[in-house]
């Protein structure tokens, strides 16, 4: 399996111990990538805001060049792999658009046909890896675990540009790959939620009310740890964590948040520190503690 | 096929007021809507549930309820899509408004949002005689939005809603783009000046596409909510962090082709807001200490140069 790497700012950026689990993981999977280094920003949906267009440009511009390496994408980012799909989608479904699209890549020689799948790796590990593969891979049960998922907005919605409808199992990917683990999933109602992140320098009281209520249902949930596939809610949820519970719940964060590929390397019996553990505000000392100290599987 | 609901009750008369869930069983036809279940129920199971519906026909928009925890109209809902082998469905009011009972939500809420934004047109003089002509072109824009039937499922899911009553809201947004993009209004500056400042205006969404997944007309609440973002900033409201925040991160992408988050905080809080970042002070060291503070000098794509072309392009500076 190979594909064209698309890790995101946050992971190059404030959220280095993704990109470092991210890669020790898809080794471990025998998942070939090929970084797509010149490709921008999707935008975010931030700078779509101010000029939906020129975000469409960018990221048709990226899904050219891995069109031109004849290779599906795989984001491991919610945010990245919705505002792609979503440009994806737009020209897709209109031609026109698509020619109108094209006709501002082509200085740098590049022209999209409108062929390349995109793919968050929760979606690559049920679709192209496959639970089974992947449950050979893990070494350690984490049963005894409660893990509660949350998605991130753009993983969930909209569902069309997400193709939610022609591929179901989507829409609870997170709880499959949880439970292939053998941990238990903490369910809460706030799982496909908004974390915040967004709003977070716009109406911080808002953002830190949001992460409040959900690290909190989850603890509430009895939740050991929440994965997340999207790393701005992990920026969120876990950075603001400590200040959002103090403020609206009167208590203390004592809810690690884990990037996917952290939990897939814990369950694949790697070291804590190669997966990065030890770059979370909210200490994933116990959690790590407690999965020692269950047996090997 | 047979058809399991479990409704979320409740009983204000009972003293004390009373909350359950109750579980119910019936035959219906493939074709069954849940407002067709619902109302066998009401006929021949249980006269005391109660339920706000009118035409059935997804139109009223009177029928809006959560199913399986999303907001949908129930007669536009059928069964055999849901719960094709008869899996239970969870029956709910709507979220975000007060419950008055079963099923039925007090309107009071949505219509007060709805009253915020002044839904009606506002000329500065009426025509001498006749009537006010558009023109169908600039009527255009306006067609999407005219679609709302007012059931509520978008104020009902909204994310924003569920942490702040003090948010303006989805649909209300929606209505305020209807009257602010129309050619015959002549009060558009102080509606955007108004959305623009006060508090649960057009800058607290967090563009999280719930209203847009659950609205049964293809509203799209969010999309018009950004429309008002950019007539906002266009006619000179440029006091706000979310304008900052944009401006920040689409200057961010022209120069390094990535997202500065470092720069993008300090622009959006504003760099002579020294409280502001004195209070974020805490959270960049803490973030340092964990080996996770984005570096000062941002890692640039390799071709950031043919970025910045597209974006200077794009956005009309070259």
């Amino acid at each position: 399996m190979k594909y064209a790497f698309y890790p995101g700012c946050v992971a190059r950026g404030g959220a280095p111990e993704l990109y470092e689990s991210a890669m020790a993981v898809l080794d471990r999977l025998n998942i070939e990538t090929v970084e797509l280094t010149r490709a921008s920003c999707t935008g975010a949906g931030v700078l779509q805001e101010k000029n939906r267009k020129l975000g469409d440009i960018l990221n048709v511009r990226t899904l050219a060049m891995a069109e031109q390496l004849g290779l599906p994408i795989m984001t491991i980012c919610s945010t990245c792999q919705g505002v792609i799909s979503q440009a994806n989608h737009a020209v897709q479904t209109r031609a026109e658009y698509l020619e109108e699209i094209n006709a501002e890549l082509a200085d740098e020689g590049l022209e999209y046909r409108g062929t390349t799948v995109v793919k968050h790796l929760l979606w690559v590990l049920l679709e192209d890896v496959g639970i089974e593969k992947l449950r050979d891979t893990f070494v350690k049960e984490l049963s005894g675990t409660n893990l509660a998922p949350f998605y991130g907005c753009y993983i969930v919605r909209p569902s069309d540009a997400l193709g939610l409808g022609d591929n179901p199992q989507r829409r609870t990917s997170l709880e499959i790959v949880i439970e292939a683990t053998g941990a238990n999933v903490a369910d809460f109602p706030g799982k496909t939620a908004c974390c915040g992140f967004p709003i977070l320098l716009i109406n911080q009281e808002n953002s830190l009310k949001m992460v409040s209520k959900h690290t909190g249902d989850a603890s509430d949930a009895g939740a050991d740890a929440m994965v997340t596939p999207c790393p701005l809610c992990h920026l969120n949820l876990d950075g603001y964590q400590p200040r959002a519970r103090k403020n609206n719940r009167g208590d203390s964060a004592d809810l690690p948040i884990i990037h996917l590929p952290q939990l897939l390397g814990l369950a694949m019996g790697m070291d804590h520190k190669k997966l990065g553990m030890q770059k979370h505000v909210v200490s994933t000392k116990d959690l790590v503690r407690q999965l020692s100290s269950e047996a090997a599987g | 096929m047979q058809a399991n609901l479990t409704v979320r009750r409740y009983d204000p008369d009972a003293s004390p007021p009373r909350k359950w869930d109750q579980d119910y069983s019936l035959d219906v036809l493939d074709s069954f809507t849940v407002l067709d279940a619902l109302i066998q129920i009401r006929e021949e199971i249980d006269g005391t549930l109660t339920l706000r519906c009118a035409c059935r026909a997804s139109i009223c928009g009177s029928c809006a309820m959560r199913v399986n925890g999303r907001a949908r109209l129930a007669c536009k809902t059928r069964i055999a899509e849901l719960a094709p082998k008869g899996e239970r469905l969870l029956i709910e009011p709507m979220g975000n408004q007060p419950v008055i009972k079963d099923l039925v939500v007090d309107l009071d809420t949505f219509f007060n949002q709805i009253k915020r934004v002044d839904p009606y047109l506002k000329p500065d003089a009426i025509p001498e005689e006749g009537e006010f002509i558009a023109s169908g072109d600039s009527m255009t824009n306006l067609l999407g939005v005219m679609n709302c039937i007012m059931c509520g499922a978008c104020v009902s899911d909204c994310t924003v809603l569920e942490v702040d009553d003090r948010f303006i809201g989805p649909a209300a947004l929606a209505k305020a783009y209807r009257f602010a993009g129309d050619p015959r209004d002549d009060q558009t500056a102080e509606r955007l000046t108004k959305l623009n400042d006060e508090h649960g205006g057009i800058w607290d969404c967090t563009r999280c596409f719930q209203c847009v997944e659950v609205c049964p007309k293809d509203v799209a609440p969010m999309d018009r909510i950004m429309e008002l973002r950019d007539m906002a900033i266009e006619s000179g409201n440029r006091n706000t962090s979310g304008y900052r925040h944009t401006e920040s991160f689409v200057n961010s992408v022209r120069r390094h082709g990535r997202v500065d988050e470092t720069r993008l905080a300090v622009d959006s809080l504003g760099w002579t807001n020294v409280p502001a970042l004195i209070k974020e002070a805490p959270i960049a060291i803490n973030a340092l200490i964990k080996g996770k503070l984005p570096s000062p000098i941002p890692h640039k794509a390799e071709d950031h140069k043919a970025i910045q072309k597209i974006v200077e392009k794009a956005e009309g500076k070259s």
